[in-house]
């Protein structure tokens, strides 16, 4: 961990900021499985519940080789070129 | 009083707490240093002998030192785990091993350091009387009578700024931002707006401490409010922001000094970044800090490879955006914007200047150190005469061109303009003798002099004299000549640049005067 100093007035509070929000009409969702053990089940009842909510939406599914590493390269870029948006399940 | 509390852990993980009921006989130490390791079977003997009535410990600074010591000298007195250096800092001695008696009487001692035997014998002496216990089982005629400790791990360069950043009494007062160990703290910083777009250096604790080592100021000093946030920016936000601009401690009293300058209601810094013309200040640095600072008034001066006037510029315009909140698509709403507005300083070349320099023009000493800020929307941009010989000539060719200053049509500007003459146009025009700065200012407005019919709206061009005004006018005034400038004023003239080359350079003010921008100056406080 590193230390810094705020170089601000400090009015606000230091936060990473979330990716804009995609809005209610996605076109294609991606859900990348992490490869936890029993991360599909939570995925096929997600996927479930989207495909119910958006009817329009297609639905891709994507895994991760191992969840202890970061997500290849090529991965990521795969998703970024199909997907609107995606859903990732980050922890158990 | 050096002898402060702590409560420090054994090789046991037992916190030993100082003071303790005992008197004390405390010894730093570091497992490197030679005289250490001469010391520590002597501390052990005094513990075997006087350890019943008081405490005798040793302080080492690394805990795997503390473990090699002890298994070197097969010692059996509490060895205390001092790696935070924490404690080694707030006793401040320089030199280890460092030993001190606290007796009965509690008085704060003054450590010995290193070894020297004959003060060693004494406090042995003294302790014994002091516990009315036998003398410790020292065989000092095998001992030398004297050798150097070795420097404290604490005051090591690369840990004593941080310590002291992190000490009791640290005049670090900023919000601490924790990065965790998984993020790259660069796009970090990137990511919370810190930055001008370009990499800055992270403020670290310990880099903004010897930032502040630069200047004598209080860390606390409100130096300025800025606009827009109207935000007190303290000597401490500078230094941080110097830090990230890639500043050296040096280089801070200028930075303090351009903060405040450009801060002021006459320069007025949320004007020259909220306009649309996209304004930004041009630091000119003069008087004696530029030589001892390092900066460049000589070849390339208005350029980039100079470490001082690159880092000076954009430190002040990280204050503006990270303390002022002044950036693009918020207040800054520069339409074009320019490159200046990431940095924009260097310093006259005085010596090279056969006239005062620009300070001393402006009412201060020669050896004064100052800055100036000016509110310029382009520039430099560069004025070349490479056929002209005679003085009036070139003075005549850097009239003509300040003429494209916002557009060449209009003329009669209140418009500050800041003239950077090249040394070789320098040397024409001083080639028959004395050629003063008014002598040029009249000579710049002579040759930009038009009758004011051309800068009536035209087939070419509506700007500048509307129809309806210029029908209102007569033809005496349509043809009365109107120079580039409202008065001579308006041109500030300063000297640099290299030796070879006939190229001066302009920079274009903006909205002159108290609606919009004055130029101001500020003594550099070292």
């Amino acid at each position: 961990m590193t230390t810094i100093l705020d170089p601000t007035d400090e009015r606000v509070p230091v936060a990473r900021q979330i990716t804009p929000r995609a809005g209610n009409t996605p076109g294609v969702i991606g859900l990348l499985d992490i490869s936890k053990p029993r991360g599909n089940v939570l995925l096929d009842e997600l996927e479930r519940l989207l495909a119910v909510r958006f009817p329009e939406a297609e639905i891709k599914r994507y895994a991760k080789p191992t969840f202890a590493k970061p997500c290849p390269s090529d991965l990521r870029l795969k998703m970024k070129a199909e997907c609107k948006v995606v859903v990732e399940g980050l922890a158990d | 009083m050096t002898a402060k509390a702590f409560s420090l852990p054994d090789m046991t993980g037992e916190p030993r707490a100082f003071p303790s009921a005992r008197p004390s006989l405390i010894c730093f130490v570091k497992e490197d240093c030679a005289t250490c390791n001469l010391a520590a079977p002597v501390l052990e003997a005094f513990h075997r002998a006087w350890g019943e009535a008081a405490d005798v410990w040793m302080v080492g600074q690394t805990a795997d030192g503390n473990a090699i010591l002890k298994d070197r000298h097969g010692l059996t007195l509490p060895i205390l785990d001092d790696s935070a250096l924490r404690t080694s800092l707030a006793w401040d001695f320089e030199i280890v091993p460092a030993v001190y008696w606290i007796g009965p009487d509690g008085e704060p001692p003054a450590p010995l350091e290193g070894f020297v035997k004959a003060e060693w014998e004494a406090l042995a002496a003294r302790i014994a009387a002091d516990l009315a216990l036998p003398a410790a089982a020292v065989a000092w005629a095998d001992l030398p009578d004297w050798r150097p400790g070795c420097g404290s791990k604490h005051l090591d360069p690369d840990i004593h700024d941080r310590l002291l950043a992190e000490a009791e009494g640290s005049p670090i007062r900023a919000r601490r931002i924790e990065v965790a160990g998984g993020d790259d703290i660069d796009e970090f910083m990137f990511d919370q707006g810190f930055s001008d777009g370009l990499p800055v250096v992270a403020p670290t604790p310990e880099r903004v401490l010897r930032m502040l080592s630069g200047t004598t100021r209080g860390p606390q000093d409100i130096v300025a409010i800025v606009p827009p946030s109207m935000a007190p920016v303290t000597v401490e936000k500078i230094a941080i922001n110097a830090v990230m601009a890639g500043c050296r401690p040096e280089y801070l009293p200028v930075v303090i000094a351009g903060v405040e300058a450009v801060c002021t209601d006459e320069f007025n810094i949320h004007g020259v970044n909220a306009t649309t013309m996209g304004a930004s200040p041009v630091l000119v640095v003069n008087g004696p800090i530029r030589q001892r600072i390092g900066m460049n008034m000589k070849q390339a001066a208005l350029g980039n490879g100079n470490r001082a006037n690159a880092t000076i510029g954009r430190a002040v315009r990280l204050v503006v955006r990270n303390v002022g909140g002044a950036r693009p698509g918020g207040t800054d709403r520069s339409t074009m914007s320019n490159p200046m507005k990431f940095t924009m300083c260097f310093a006259e070349w005085e010596e090279g200047s056969p006239w005062e320099p620009l300070h001393v023009e402006r009412g201060f000493q020669r050896e004064d150190s100052v800055v100036t800020a000016f509110a310029m929307t382009s520039g430099p941009v560069q004025i070349v005469d490479q056929d002209s010989r005679k003085p009036d000539h070139i003075a005549g060719t850097l009239g003509l061109g300040l003429e494209g200053v916002f557009l060449s049509k209009i003329h009669r500007m209140p418009v500050d303009t800041l003239l950077v003459v090249c040394p070789e146009h320098v040397k024409t025009l001083t080639s028959e003798g004395d050629y003063p700065k008014a002598r040029l200012r009249d000579r710049i407005q002579a040759v930009t002099a038009r009758p004011l019919r051309e800068m009536v709206a035209d087939d070419v061009s509506a700007a500048g004299i509307s129809l309806a005004s210029a029908a209102k006018m007569t033809e005496a005034q349509l043809a009365a000549p109107a120079p580039k400038f409202a008065d001579t004023k308006f041109i500030h003239i300063v000297v640099a640049g290299s030796e070879a080359g006939k190229f001066s350079a302009a920079f274009h003010g903006w909205l002159t005067g108290a609606a919009g921008s004055a130029v101001v100056s500020r003594k550099i406080e070292c």
